[in-house]
């Protein structure tokens, strides 16, 4: 069946200043059945371009590396099938691809998200018991399992507004660590108190629950109502409940 | 040469960023050496990510009757007695420790009615053994060993390909790599390096592997002199996805099975039950009653009380089955068999394996929870690997160790699923602690000798500097449908002796690729480099196939389609760099008497 496809795909690098230099460039190659987004990508590579830069590991959804804008929409190329992608795309039109844009650019597809493992050290990781016997219900680790199924492809990131137009990078985590610091803060074995730094260093605030994270997460998480707004909660009852307040001066809470 | 190099000095130097890597610099940073951790993709992507099923340990949490003399005895027979014992004992009896241990750290596996780790049948394993999280057990693994790495203090190079280990009077002194995001070449300086590069399942067209999988751990240490072993035994896992093509390979966990799912043929018919091996005769159930009744008391939270499913035989098994169904005509609609799990509550399905829903939905429009999977095998471990000391994990050059996927020993002729999560964290960490000691002994970074590091430069930059030549996404691509067609599940000395010719003009072919002149994240030339080593990596495993003249777990031949206990049943292949790839075989020393009782006098065929 054969059928061609066109691709439009940014190709550039930054110059030593920093500004990117690149254009958009079309690729046109053969198509096959049950292709996804990521196939035509190495199809061009193999036939017309093999320096073009894009990154990827597994091709299963599960590693989280090839994250692009395809047609506008940030998503997993791997998991985007072309089916999907011809159904949105105008006759004749070509499909496009580009880097996520939060993120500075290294080349073409690829981006730096250096950021990422930055912000990820700066949180306590669990401290839980030395003893190795000890135990929790499912029911407990329901709740932190859907956190722990992030796969760090940082397409939230590259979507929430206030890292992508405002550029809070240094005073706000951005949804991915707000899932990671919701997974540490309901771990049943975690005994840090993270809520002060949920509030002043990782700036929870800033976040007006627009649910952009949510719907582009390939994983599934629910991030605005399973993670944020439950850690929205918690500094509201540690900071501005006065019942709260009232009940840890008697020290009936902690 | 004016080429200008970074230089990096640490202790110990582990190259690869898995379940092994990150074990062993864990251990290692522990101890307080200095670390670096250099790998080819960015951290918490490497192929660990994808492991699906479990890792197994004797926790005895689900069935109390398991403990590690029962997982020793099952490894051994699933690798057909070709395992190094020693290390199928370490690993039984210290797997449920490491996994304790992955808890205190944060992991959160699936729970028991109890809230004890929960643990799943799989293909050998005689009781629930696996540790798991859903089907994603690979996810949990790496994110806590790197969640739990990341605060240690060791440095982490991402996306660095190393290309060559340097040694100094015939030791380990360092290596040499280049930023694949940058271009720019790095020489670190080591007291010991750690090979955790895992497999090289790449080299075969159908594979479950990622873009990794190129052996280069193999083929590092193969040319700085190590000994190899095993290298014939491939595992091609019996349940890949067929359907569309461009997801051809992609796993599909033996977790379906473990869950009670049921392969059939075009015929409508159970076909495993026709397949089971004389050893494995009395442990399987005989009619598909016996194998209903059995799930239903797993699904049920029972202890089982009948045997299990002949769908949970061992992988060679059911692949080999798999094949012969299809060779037979009674294969699926795209060449396969059918995999059904739709009989169980669609619920169950989604919380048990839902990332199996999820891929056959999105990829290949099926929901699994009514409708068959279509599945086929596809290459997905190699159980041989760089021969090891069983107690401390060196090779046979001085101060190189290796651990996971990259050594072998552990797993014989065939590995049982959930023994590789295991046999990361069990044998990183032993490595990762020996190779600090071992790095403390030493009190300066030997001298590397500056035309070596020449010769390394040169060599790296070679592709960017022909102007013409092949894509080489065109020589991997022949080499890898090469493989598939003449080394592959069933052999035969006259394809692989073909091979092994052919093998020739594509290293030859891949010597002269080109890929355009940038050195900044430029994959023709990462992929240009890749070649030599999957050229070397596919010629081990061929000649070590074309040598074993019978059939035995992950190596099957046509032309010898029986086990010969006699002889080729107690050695196994050696393969060393001479003038030219050389081989010859050898035996483990002979087994302790308290644990050959542990075995089946029946199938071990000691005295043959």
């Amino acid at each position: 069946m054969a059928e061609d496809i066109t691709f439009k795909i940014f190709r550039g690098e930054p110059d030593n200043d920093g500004n990117i230099i690149g254009e958009m460039v079309d690729y046109t190659v053969p198509m096959d059945d049950g292709m996804v987004v990521l196939d035509v990508i190495h199809r061009i590579q193999a036939e017309h371009a093999p320096d073009l830069a894009c990154r990827w590991n597994c091709k299963a959804g599960k590693c989280g590396s090839c994250s692009a804008e395809v047609n506008g929409k940030p998503r997993l190329m791997c998991m985007t099938r072309m089916e999907d992608i011809l159904e949105e795309t105008e006759e004749g039109e070509p499909v496009l691809v580009k880097p996520m844009q939060a993120f500075p650019l290294t080349r073409d597809l690829v981006t730096d998200t250096s950021w990422a493992y930055e912000m990820n050290k700066k949180m306590v990781p669990i401290n839980g018991p030395e003893e190795l016997d000890w135990n929790f219900n499912q029911r407990e680790a329901n709740r932190i399992q859907e956190f722990r199924s992030c796969i760090e492809c940082m397409l939230c990131v590259n979507t929430c507004h206030v890292l992508r137009e405002h550029e809070k990078f240094d005073e706000f985590a951005g949804p991915r660590f707000f899932v990671r610091l919701a997974g540490l803060e309901m771990h049943p074995l975690d005994t840090e108190n993270r809520i002060p730094e949920i509030k002043e260093d990782f700036g929870i605030g800033y976040c007006n629950i627009t649910r952009c994270c949510t719907d582009v997460c390939p994983a599934g998480i629910n991030i605005t109502d399973n993670a944020i707004i439950p850690l929205k909660e918690r500094v509201v009852t540690e900071y501005y409940d006065p019942l709260a307040i009232l009940a840890k001066k008697l020290g009936i809470r902690k | 040469m004016d080429e200008k190099y970074i230089i990096h000095e640490h202790d110990v130097v582990i190259i690869g960023a898995g379940g092994a890597g990150l074990r062993a610099a864990i251990e290692a940073s522990k101890s307080g050496v200095s670390v670096a951790m250099i790998c080819k993709s960015m951290l918490g992507k490497a192929h660990t990510v994808m492991a699906e099923g479990g890792a197994a340990a004797a926790l005895g949490n689900k069935d109390p009757r398991d403990n590690w003399k029962i997982h020793f005895r099952d490894t051994m027979k699933g690798g057909k007695y070709l395992n190094d014992w020693r290390m199928a004992k370490i690993h039984a009896q210290q797997a449920p420790d490491r996994i304790r241990e992955l808890e205190t750290w944060g992991a959160v596996f699936d729970r028991t009615e109890k809230g004890l780790t929960n643990q799943r049948n799989f293909g050998g394993h005689t009781y629930p053994r696996l540790a798991h999280i859903g089907d994603a057990t690979g996810l949990e693994l790496i994110r806590t060993l790197q969640e739990k790495g990341v605060h240690m203090g060791m440095d982490i190079f991402m996306e660095f390909t190393v290309r060559k280990i340097f040694k100094t009077d015939g030791k380990v002194s360092g290596c040499f790599a280049y930023n694949r995001n940058d271009g720019t070449l790095h020489v670190f300086k080591a007291k010991t390096i750690v090979m955790a590069t895992g497999g090289a399942t790449r080299c075969w067209e159908v594979c479950s592997g990622s873009w990794e999988y190129t052996g280069e751990g193999y083929a590092l240490a193969y040319w700085a002199g190590a000994e190899m072993g095993d290298m014939e035994f491939i595992q091609f896992h019996p349940t890949g996805m067929i359907w569309p093509p461009s997801v051809k390979g992609i796993l599909v966990t033996e977790g379906v099975r473990g869950e009670g799912g049921m392969l059939t043929n075009s015929e409508g018919n159970r076909f495993m039950f026709e397949y089971v091996p004389e050893m494995y005769k009395d442990e399987f159930a005989e009619t598909e009653e016996e194998a209903l009744e059995w799930v239903s008391e797993i699904v049920s939270g029972k202890l089982a009380t009948v045997r299990r499913p002949p769908e949970l035989l061992t992988r060679d098994v059911v692949a080999k089955a798999i094949n012969a169904e299809r060779d037979a005509g009674r294969s699926s609609e795209h060449g396969g068999a059918y995999l059904d799990i739709s009989w169980r509550n669609p619920e169950e399905v989604k919380k048990k394996l839902p990332g199996m829903y999820h891929q056959f939905k999105e990829l290949a429009a099926v929901d699994i929870t009514t409708e068959k999977m279509e599945v086929g095998p596809t290459a997905h471990y190699v159980m041989g690997g760089i021969r090891v000391d069983p107690e401390t994990q060196e090779t046979t050059v001085p101060r190189m160790y290796a651990a996971g996927e990259a050594a072998t020993g552990l797993h014989g002729a065939n590995r049982l699923g959930g023994n590789s999560l295991s046999d990361l964290i069990v044998f990183g960490k032993i490595a990762g602690d020996y190779a600090a000691k071992r790095a403390k002994e030493i009190e300066y970074f030997s001298i590397i000798e500056e035309s070596e590091i020449d010769k390394a430069i040169e060599d790296t930059l070679a592709p960017l500097n022909r102007e013409s030549g092949e894509n080489p996404a065109k020589v991997v691509e022949d080499l890898r449908e090469m493989m598939q067609n003449k080394v592959r599940i069933i052999r035969t000395e006259s394809l692989l002796k073909e091979a092994l010719l052919d093998l020739n003009e594509l290293e030859i072919r891949g010597k002269n690729t080109s890929s355009g002149s940038s050195r900044i994240y430029n994959p023709g030339w990462h992929q240009s480099l890749e070649i030599d080593a999957m050229i070397d990596v596919s010629r081990m495993c061929t000649l070590a196939a074309l040598h074993r003249e019978e059939s035995r777990g992950g190596h099957t031949r046509e032309d010898f389609p029986v086990p010969d206990y006699k002889y080729w049943g107690k050695i196994n292949s050696v393969i060393t760099q001479k003038d030219v790839m050389a081989i010859e075989h050898r035996m483990y020393p002979p087994m302790d008497e308290d644990l050959k009782k542990l075995l089946d006098a029946d199938d071990f065929h000691e005295e043959e």
